[in-house]
């Protein structure tokens, strides 16, 4: 469980900062998946994170995306605490209330798109506006047809996710947190589980989005091509840590760390 | 007692029709019961009020591990007299029927709603919906469709085990069989009547059931 005498009470964050992890922990009993890390994405920032399985990336996602606690350290979004909050001038984990009410910034597309099968595309993507957000049927669903032109599945609105190809599916899913209007998109190896015609589809409008939209990103992927089209930033991860940070450009045409190299060059490989 | 007699039978039919009326209602009315009452045990099991979810899985236990008849019995002999609840024979034997299912369908629910994967639950809780619209937009709409067959075959167990019910004097249809029986000196023919009737009810619709376990198996 969180402890929030580790945590630091950090110094304030720059404006320009949409996310600030400080000196993050996170374990599975005795396994250590992430270990004193500190991250910081620039509002805008599109931040891609690759490295070996089990490197940690995806936990980060999931911690920013409150579905795991930190097990130390502190995130912060905006400047406020979203792992914590302050309770009489001490910081305490974060309720689950407050998290509902934090992670309303942050939207998530997931590697299995986790539509809701019981509902068609259009209530997927209007649900939670509707229940949320307090948006009219009518506004939302309006919202949600846009959306929908925008991913390319103008005509799929009455439709069940079980009758539409993954592709399909993880645009719709797409669709559905972008409704939310998050400020932070996070992006968890979301092609990893398309057959690989279906991968080019919806890396397209992933890239349509980061260009048309100011959203900050974070993404987990294992596409470097993609990787190096969208980042300002790449991150290499290994055992919980970063090893390496630089611009595209600079990570995937010239490492400094030769376990980049070995990851990188194991990864092309295979494409 | 000589083999069947066409004039027994015919004089039978139409009371046992009368009393297959109302097998049907206690079982209509029973399984009701038993399915929103299923639900609601489920739904306290799985709260987080600690002391209420292990009084109602307590109860489920009680309820599984005692017989119908016994069940009965004590709901129609106890109830009026240490509750002050006094009711009609066959509301007796709906009460008794829906409570006794309800602990049954209870786990039925809780198996639908286990088999809901985690990522229903974090995309659920990614789009900040509240708790109780989890649940009622996208846990218990998939919970429950995953339940039906086996709900369906709670029914079809229930309605067969209606004849109980004449013990706490209802007279379903069973019940009247035997009073045909009784009327006429000859047994074989109002309760081979009441079997294949129960069979004929029965048997269509466990083919239903099955072809929903069908429909609702892949999602």
């Amino acid at each position: 469980m969180s402890d929030p005498g580790n945590a630091p009470v950090a110094a304030p964050v720059g404006t320009d900062e949409k996310i600030t992890f400080s000196k993050v922990a996170k374990r599975f009993g005795p396994k250590v998946v992430l270990q004193d890390l500190d991250l910081n994405v620039k509002v805008g920032e599109r931040v891609t994170l690759i490295g070996p399985s089990g490197s940690g990336k995806t936990t980060i996602l999931r911690l920013l995306m409150g579905l795991e606690q930190v097990t130390s350290g502190t995130i912060r979004v905006d400047g406020e605490y979203f792992s914590h909050m302050e309770r009489r001038g001490k910081l305490v984990p974060a309720s689950e209330k407050h998290l509902r009410l934090a992670r309303r910034r942050i939207g998530m597309v997931f590697q299995q798109y986790n539509l809701f099968p019981n509902m068609t595309v259009l209530r997927n993507i209007t649900e939670a506006p509707v229940r949320v957000l307090g948006k009219s049927r009518a506004d939302a669903e309006a919202r949600a047809r846009e959306l929908l032109a925008m991913v390319g599945l103008e005509d799929c609105e009455g439709h069940r996710p079980h009758q539409l190809s993954g592709g399909m599916q993880q645009r719709v899913a797409i669709a559905r947190a972008l409704a939310m209007q998050p400020e932070v998109l996070l992006l968890d190896e979301v092609t990893a589980a398309l057959d690989p015609e279906l991968i080019g589809g919806v890396l397209n409008v992933l890239r349509e989005i980061a260009a048309t939209t100011d959203i900050t990103m974070l993404i987990v992927t294992h596409e470097m091509r993609f990787a190096q089209d969208i980042s300002d930033r790449v991150l290499m991860f290994d055992g919980g840590q970063v090893v390496e940070e630089a611009a595209p450009g600079k990570l995937f045409s010239d490492p400094d760390h030769e376990r980049t190299r070995q990851f990188l060059s194991a990864v092309l490989e295979k494409t | 007692m000589t083999g069947w007699d066409w004039g027994v039978a015919s004089a039978a039919f139409p009371l046992m029709l009368k009393g297959l009326a109302v097998t049907a209602e206690a079982t209509v009315l029973g399984s009701c019961l038993a399915f929103v009452l299923g639900l609601i045990l489920t739904l306290l099991r799985l709260s987080r009020v600690p002391v209420l979810a292990q009084v109602t899985w307590a109860f489920v236990e009680f309820v599984r591990d005692t017989p119908l008849l016994v069940q009965l019995y004590f709901v129609f002999f106890s109830f009026p007299v240490t509750l002050g609840i006094k009711m009609s024979p066959l509301m007796t034997g709906v009460v008794t029927l829906g409570v006794h299912y309800a602990a049954y369908t209870s786990d039925t629910y809780r198996a639908g709603i286990q088999a809901i994967p985690r990522g229903q639950w974090e995309a659920a809780r990614a789009l900040s919906l509240p708790r109780h619209r989890v649940w009622l937009s996208v846990v218990l709409p998939q919970a429950i469709r995953r339940s039906v067959p086996s709900l369906g075959n709670y029914l079809i167990s229930m309605f067969k085990d209606t004849p109980i019910l004449l013990t706490v004097g209802v007279l379903e249809m069973v019940g009247q069989a035997e009073q045909a029986g009784a009327a006429n000196y000859s047994y074989v023919e109002p309760f081979t009547i009441a079997g294949f009737l129960f069979l004929v009810l029965s048997y269509p619709s466990s083919i239903l059931v099955r072809r929903l376990e069908r429909y609702v198996g892949p999602r």
